[in-house]
């Protein structure tokens, strides 16, 4: 009992950085209705940036939050000037590609620069741990968690309390209606693929804390992004955040349980069955008509 | 014009049938096969992508699947290497379909956008399976077939012409669909599915049934690459680049096109075996092949096959000597549109 009140914590604390990256995600989709499977390789990116920072510069890894968000957000601003916004047609499918190969590129060019050894960033709260009770609490969770919370926050001030984030939502809602009422929505759409990216930027930070990774780490990543996305219904923040949370509970609870093996797989089971029940997600809207 | 497409025809087959013949280096042979094979599997997917509109990105969970089969079967019923695996070929694309059943029943549920990322999601979740179940699947030790011998230095030539067959039988089952009422109901699907289930177009089977055809050819195209292989691992039967592959190769011949799928393998399959051949040792090639993806989509998105018919529509009338104004009326939104459903 103790070790899955353990896992759950565990999950609680790394689901956060799983909502982080699957929020960009989301977000991106609902405004620009395209996938960025690329998010994968750019979570990657921010992760070997921060471990690059740290390992020559010596410079903390939340500190070099401070240059790595600007920049990759930067980043973003540019890929999708010159790769998404030149698609006029099946915006949806031919983003997929264009963002996949933006994310061999990444690949290819991290391969050669950090070589395909697994690396993980160092710094003295990723191996020291506090006592609570009986368990031991790694100060990373903590302070990764508590990153995932601000950094979430500061976007629902960004969403919900400014004028940029009225625009964001009204181009969710209807892209054609927002244009009518003289929203830039194409300016909307780059700033939010860059928040997107720079959410990816943070991310990465906190996954090369938590984890070992290499250029390869991609595909793992955005499978798991993609079915949280999936399950939280497209489009859908609150869904991305509650889909991360549960998908990593899900997973700790069956490595202690049962086996590390299937922790994975039991997410993808739950993800078949509610996908059955309802197809477009925990909080997702309908596409179409009922049938 | 028939008449000059039949022969046209014909001498294709007649110079696909002899290439084995005049080139047998088995370099090339090699790439030859790997160009089929790959052409056959664009061709299926283009029975349900290029047709519905419906972009699959998990064929290459059918793709495992097929190789699995093969491997399992040859493994269990102690088959020798030589012939006889090719007729469980078929076999393993059956096998394939009825994965591609409740696979397709599941994902089809989801409408165009969400769907793309589900085919996805159930990719990522096969392949996992094939590491994990240990008993079935060996895990990551990967499965042998057997290992065809006699064949002497025409050890390709077998699997040339089973890929060519195979192609041929693909090509035949895309032509026929796209020229019966069924493929017509598949197009109306594409092009507004609510108006074409209004009409009476039976739109959930028709998508299931387009969705399992292409993956029987999948499977296949799987079992044949497994026994040429001799071996499969997980990481190279569930291969996310085979779907981004066949995708691109869909995309660059142009999506719902009869030729289009073969044209975008044989350019581009070669390239990239030329491009993993000559960069796989330093990792470049991965950054070529991603240039090259980005440049043909930016520049090609329509693909070759609808530009190619777009100009083709453009510059003929002129050539009958039609007065300027009609060119200008040809490449009118409404014609442009008109190329997207031209069929070579």
């Amino acid at each position: 009992m103790a070790l899955i009140l353990d896992a759950v914590l565990t999950g609680v604390f790394t689901g956060g950085i799983y909502a982080l990256m699957a929020s960009g995600l989301t977000l991106v989709f609902g405004v620009m209705d395209i996938i960025n499977v690329g998010q994968g390789a750019l979570v990657i990116l921010g992760a070997y940036l921060s471990y690059l920072l740290q390992r020559d510069y010596n410079i903390d890894l939340f500190l070099g939050l401070l240059v790595t968000m600007p920049a990759m957000f930067l980043l973003g601003l540019f890929l999708e000037r010159a790769f998404i916004r030149p698609i006029k047609r099946d915006r949806t499918t031919l983003s997929i590609l264009v963002t996949f190969a933006i994310s061999l590129i990444i690949e290819g060019l991290l391969g050669i620069a950090f070589t395909t050894n697994m690396v993980q960033s160092q710094a003295w709260y990723v191996t020291a741990s506090f006592q609570v009770g009986t368990y031991y609490i790694a100060y990373i969770y903590v302070f990764v968690f508590l990153l995932s919370v601000v950094l979430l926050g500061g976007l629902y001030l960004i969403l919900y309390r400014t004028k940029f984030g009225a625009s964001l939502l009204a181009s969710m809602q209807d892209r054609t209606a927002a244009q009518l009422i003289g929203i830039d929505v194409e300016r909307v759409s780059m700033i939010t693929f860059g928040i997107g990216v720079a959410l990816a930027a943070a991310g990465g930070m906190a996954y090369g804390a938590t984890y070992s990774f290499n250029p390869g780490s991609l595909y793992d990543l955005i499978s798991r992004l993609l079915v949280i996305i999936i399950l939280g219904g497209m489009g859908s923040l609150r869904g991305a955040l509650v889909a991360s949370v549960g998908m990593l509970i899900i997973e700790d609870v069956t490595s202690v349980v049962w086996s590390p093996v299937w922790a994975t797989t039991v997410f993808f089971v739950l993800l078949v069955v509610v996908m059955v029940v309802r197809p477009q997600g925990l909080f997702g809207r309908v596409a179409g008509r009922k049938q | 014009m028939k008449a000059a497409k039949l022969v046209g025809l014909v001498a294709l087959l007649a110079a696909s049938v002899a290439f084995p013949q005049v080139f047998p280096n088995p370099a090339v042979t090699t790439i030859a096969i790997f160009t089929l094979m790959y052409a056959t599997a664009t061709a299926a997917w283009n029975i349900f992508s290029g047709y519905t509109g419906y972009i699959a990105l998990g064929h290459a969970a059918f793709f495992g699947i097929g190789s699995y089969a093969i491997a399992l079967m040859c493994m269990h019923w102690n088959v020798p290497g030589g012939y006889l695996p090719f007729l469980l070929v078929p076999v393993a694309g059956l096998i394939t379909a009825a994965f591609a059943v409740p696979i397709g029943w599941i994902s089809l549920r989801t409408r165009k956008h969400t769907f793309v990322v589900v085919t996805i999601a159930i990719f990522f979740i096969m392949q996992p399976m094939a590491f994990n179940l240990r008993s079935i699947t060996n895990g990551s030790t990967g499965l042998n077939l057997p290992i065809p011998s006699g064949w002497g230095l025409k050890f390709n030539f077998p699997f040339y012409y089973v890929a060519l067959a195979m192609l041929i039988a693909a090509q035949i089952v895309s032509w026929w669909i796209r020229n019966s009422k069924y493929g017509l109901g598949l197009l109306a699907i594409r092009d507004d599915e609510d108006r074409a289930l209004g009409l009476g177009v039976k739109t959930g089977p028709a998508k299931l049934a387009a969705f399992v055809i292409s993956a029987f050819f999948v499977g296949m195209v799987g079992a044949l690459h497994a026994y040429f292989q001799e071996s499969i691992f997980p990481a190279f039967a569930f291969d996310p680049l085979f779907d981004i592959a066949v995708a691109l190769m869909g995309f660059l011949g142009g999506l719902g096109t009869l030729s289009g799928p073969i044209i975008g393998a044989l350019i581009l399959e070669p390239t990239q075996r030329y491009f993993t051949m000559q960069f796989s040792a330093n990792g470049y090639y991965l950054i070529i092949y991603g240039v090259l993806f980005l440049a043909i989509i930016l520049l090609l998105p329509e693909g070759i096959v609808p530009t190619l018919s777009r100009y083709w529509a453009k510059w003929n009338p002129l050539r009958r000597g039609a007065i300027p104004g009609k060119a200008e009326e040809v490449s009118s939104p409404a014609e442009a549109q008109e190329g997207e459903r031209v069929e070579l």
